[in-house]
């Protein structure tokens, strides 16, 4: 399935997505610069730390609320759209449903176990349980209520027709965001045949029955890393940084690398990846 | 004018916070190099536990820009999920952990959230990501910050990750937080620590070039001090060198403010 297809199929207008579920490796940047093409509005994002993806959602005017622990640029710093949008309302105001690390993993498996909270012991004596109402202090322990994602979007490096996909190096939430998903959107590095993958059940990331689109994108994580294919391309992470620092700055970014680029094969011609491959 | 920066001396003393055998939840930026150093001289056998879901022994052999990097993995002792090594910091089996912080007081509350009101704030910060938790979870914590008056304040507006609360005694048993709570507060221009016990931060040493008037007059608040101030030991010669090793272009050292 194309990227188009899958994003213009399964992401509606208003849904909740989570996205970059890996932390700082294989987030989905062609799919996310795909809801931005297709004017995708009010979306809730969710996820743990996120690296520039986040940023330039809310940058573009997709997003009504952020549950997420962390929405900025690792490497460089602060992320200047969601600034500007919980600042200054630019280019719309948004909802924040602050999170930890810790607390949006469990905030999710309560969720893929049907539990309508999990109780633990961080966000004991922070203000976040001030602003965030999905988390309640009772007596010596804090209950995370179950955030449940209307679909999850993950890259991987390896996945089949079918959906099973196998995914290495750190995972982050991804497992637990998966399974907590309505649905889940695969793209991939390479599209596999199913027996190799199924020779180590172990590894398959997901139930079939969640995934409800592949796609084949390589090159589909950039600037992330993709363990085994591309190294992160930090250059491209602080150029983003210093062009969006303006409004009018990152306007120009985005019509660049996302609004005048047809699909991912336009984008990725515009970059040496042959510089970012692994080789081993 | 000495032969190291700012950064380069940061590194070298949060890595004498590492004792050997620690596990240590390593941070962004500056304590991903302090790890490196401390493994490569007083602690050979501590151990790197990542919130991404990594842990491993020997530090990366490459330049990381974040801890998710491919050389991270490569050579790791696990690559798991976030919540497992989270599970081992809830368990109290995290001796050290390591936040960076945009403001601090004096009782070493950490704000990375919010600057003014939340509901409408002069400034939105990125977040905690793992920060709360390793503030509230690990054995003991250090954080390492730019030292302006702006940064260190009396109150922070916010406690995104809790020190020692309002600084009344026990506070933190009293409100149920597992960890020990902050050691050090390591600046540009100084080291500031804490009582046995916990309490308010107070200033153990200052930088070669620097004096303790000028770190009090870049404190937001009278700072305390320990009664005999030091100066803090210049990077040694092989500490400057493990920090070349890690960050060879100076990304981390040499051009960040």
């Amino acid at each position: 399935m194309s990227m188009a297809n899958a994003i213009e199929r399964f992401v509606p207008d208003g849904a909740t997505v989570a996205l970059g579920t890996a932390l700082e490796p294989l987030i989905p940047f062609a799919a996310g610069h795909e809801l931005i093409r297709q004017s995708r509005r009010d979306l809730e994002l969710v996820g743990p730390i996120s690296d520039a993806l986040f940023d330039q959602l809310i940058g573009a005017g997709c997003v009504r609320q952020v549950t997420a622990a962390w929405v900025g640029n690792v490497s460089e710093g602060l992320g200047h759209c969601y600034r500007r949008a919980a600042e200054e309302g630019v280019p719309r105001s948004i909802a924040i449903h602050d999170h930890t690390n810790f607390s949006i993993a469990l905030a999710l498996w309560a969720a893929a176990w049907n539990a309508p909270y999990i109780p633990t012991r961080t966000l004991l004596g922070s203000d976040i349980l001030n602003t965030n109402p999905h988390l309640e202090r009772d007596g010596d322990v804090v209950r995370v209520h179950a955030v449940r994602p209307d679909v999850a979007i993950v890259h991987v490096q390896r996945c089949d027709e079918h959906g099973h996909a196998h995914a290495w190096g750190p995972l982050g939430i991804t497992e637990e965001a998966g399974l907590a998903a309505g649905r889940v959107i695969i793209s991939c590095e390479e599209l596999a045949e199913s027996a190799p993958l199924l020779k180590h059940p172990n590894r398959i990331l997901f139930p079939e029955t969640k995934v409800v689109a592949v796609v084949h994108a390589p090159g589909g994580a950039h600037p992330s890393p993709v363990q085994g294919y591309f190294n992160r391309d930090h250059a491209f992470f602080r150029d983003y940084a210093a062009a969006s620092r303006t409004r009018e700055g990152f306007e120009a970014w985005l019509k660049r690398w996302v609004l005048d680029v047809p699909d991912r094969s336009a984008y990725l011609a515009r970059i040496d990846t042959e510089a970012l491959r692994i080789r081993e | 004018m000495s032969d190291f920066t700012p950064q380069e001396l940061m590194v070298a003393v949060a890595s004498r916070e590492i004792r050997d055998g620690d596990l240590v939840f390593v941070g962004m930026r500056l304590p991903i190099l302090a790890y490196a150093v401390a493994r490569n001289s007083h602690a050979p056998t501590a151990r790197g536990l990542f919130e991404v879901g990594l842990m491993r022994d020997q530090p990366a052999s490459g330049f990381l820009g974040t801890m998710g990097d491919p050389p991270n993995v490569a050579g790791a002792l696990w690559a798991t999920r976030m919540s497992n090594a989270m599970a081992l910091m809830a368990q109290g089996e995290v001796d050290l952990g390591f936040i960076g912080g945009a403001e601090v007081d004096r009782f070493g509350n950490l704000n990375t959230s919010y600057v003014g009101d939340p509901k409408k704030p002069e400034v939105k910060l990125p977040g905690s990501g793992g920060g709360a938790d390793i503030a509230i979870l690990s054995r003991r914590w250090v954080t390492l910050m730019t030292h302006e008056r702006r940064r260190l304040v009396e109150k922070v507006s916010f406690i995104t990750s809790p020190g020692y609360g309002d600084g009344t005694p026990s506070w933190r048993k009293r409100n149920g937080l597992p960890g020990g709570g902050p050691v050090a507060i390591i600046t540009t221009l100084a080291v500031l620590r804490f009582p046995d016990g916990g309490g308010e931060a107070y200033l153990d040493s200052v930088h070669p070039g620097h004096t303790v008037d000028e770190v009090r007059a870049n404190t937001g608040w009278d700072l305390r001090l320990a009664e005999h101030v030091s100066e803090t030991s210049a990077p040694s010669n092989a500490e400057l060198a493990a920090i070349k090793r890690f960050d060879p272009d100076g990304f981390w050292t040499r051009t960040q403010s």
